[in-house]
């Protein structure tokens, strides 16, 4: 089966598993997520291949950006008429603590979805939800069907 | 301490495990800017249509490659969080490409440190991506003296132990 056919299948279907099955850097990184009606958690479990400062220790900074790219893209794919992977534009990331040797979690939220282009927050977080660890913004180019 | 730039940022980067595992290298270096490698690896791949690298791969990259040419403009040994990171994707990258990032300091201020990099195919020269970050300033005295050992004498042992890193199935790391 193509990626693309993975796409179609998952949205048709509602299963994602599947598609993050076939994405080498979501297993890399270790991504899962738990949907819960209209709303989904992504994770990224504890790791210590995504270890970056050895000396907190601590998540590398890459990683977690990763993560909330990734994270960003397949939301969109969920929600969202796309038929293919969305093209990541730009990405603004802001860190507001270290991401400790522990689970990560992240949400996401589509502000806009023009014809052309989406708008999409993301907030990380690991113990506490109000205590983000890191936010994001970033506008993902999206294919026509 | 007696050792080149290159060097310096060599051994910043060893201690950096997830680097390490992508297999990042240092090129080039010297007091305000650095060249860094990645390269192409299947496991990172982003869309298996196109065999891209993901961004997420490129942000590690960026995020390494600007963070080590902080450590290597502040004398001495000083470690600078990433406050942020601005990205801009020109474009994907092509299946079997070696990435190089090209990070420079733009200024070191007392609190913060300024930096700018352009990500490019190794073959071409290709404009993947670009990204300013900013890193905060917390002083020599935050470094641990491990780490400073680790600069010093180029053995990361003490944090990276000396077990091969864990492998991932089925790929070429």
């Amino acid at each position: 089966m193509s990626f693309q056919d993975i796409i179609h299948q998952a949205q048709v279907s509602g299963d994602f598993k599947p598609l993050i099955d076939s994405i080498p850097y979501a297993g890399f990184i270790g991504l899962e997520f738990q949907r819960f009606g209209d709303n989904v958690i992504f994770k990224l479990p504890k790791n210590i291949d995504n270890i970056g400062n050895p000396i907190l220790p601590a998540i590398h900074g890459g990683v977690i950006g990763g993560f909330m790219e990734l994270s960003a893209a397949i939301n969109l794919l969920m929600f969202m008429d796309t038929p293919l992977m969305p093209k990541i534009v730009d990405f603004s990331l802001d860190y507001l603590r270290a991401g400790r040797d522990q689970d990560t979690f992240a949400e996401c939220q589509i502000w806009r979805q023009g014809s052309r282009v989406a708008n999409v927050s993301i907030t990380a977080w690991q113990n506490d939800r109000v205590n983000p660890i890191a936010t994001a913004r970033a506008h993902f180019l999206l294919a026509k069907k | 301490m007696n050792i080149t730039a290159k060097q310096k940022a060599e051994r910043f980067l060893s201690v950096l495990r997830h680097c390490q595992l992508l297999g990042m290298k240092v090129i080039q270096a010297d007091q305000n800017s650095l060249q860094m490698l990645l390269p192409y690896n299947e496991a990172i791949i982003g869309n298996p249509l196109m065999a891209t690298i993901h961004g997420g791969a490129l942000t590690t990259l960026m995020d390494t490659a600007c963070g080590t040419a902080c450590f290597v403009a502040i004398d001495g040994m000083e470690l600078c969080p990433t406050l942020d990171l601005r990205v801009d994707y020109m474009r994907s990258s092509e299946k079997g490409e070696n990435i190089i990032a090209y990070a420079s300091v733009a200024r070191v201020t007392k609190n913060v440190v300024f930096t700018e990099c352009l990500v490019k195919q190794e073959s071409d020269n290709l404009l993947i991506a670009k990204c300013n970050a900013a890193f905060m300033r917390i002083g020599p005295e935050m470094t641990p003296p491990d780490f400073r050992k680790v600069v010093e004498t180029g053995d990361a042992s003490v944090y990276l132990g000396t077990d091969p890193l864990v492998k991932h199935g089925g790929n070429s790391l």
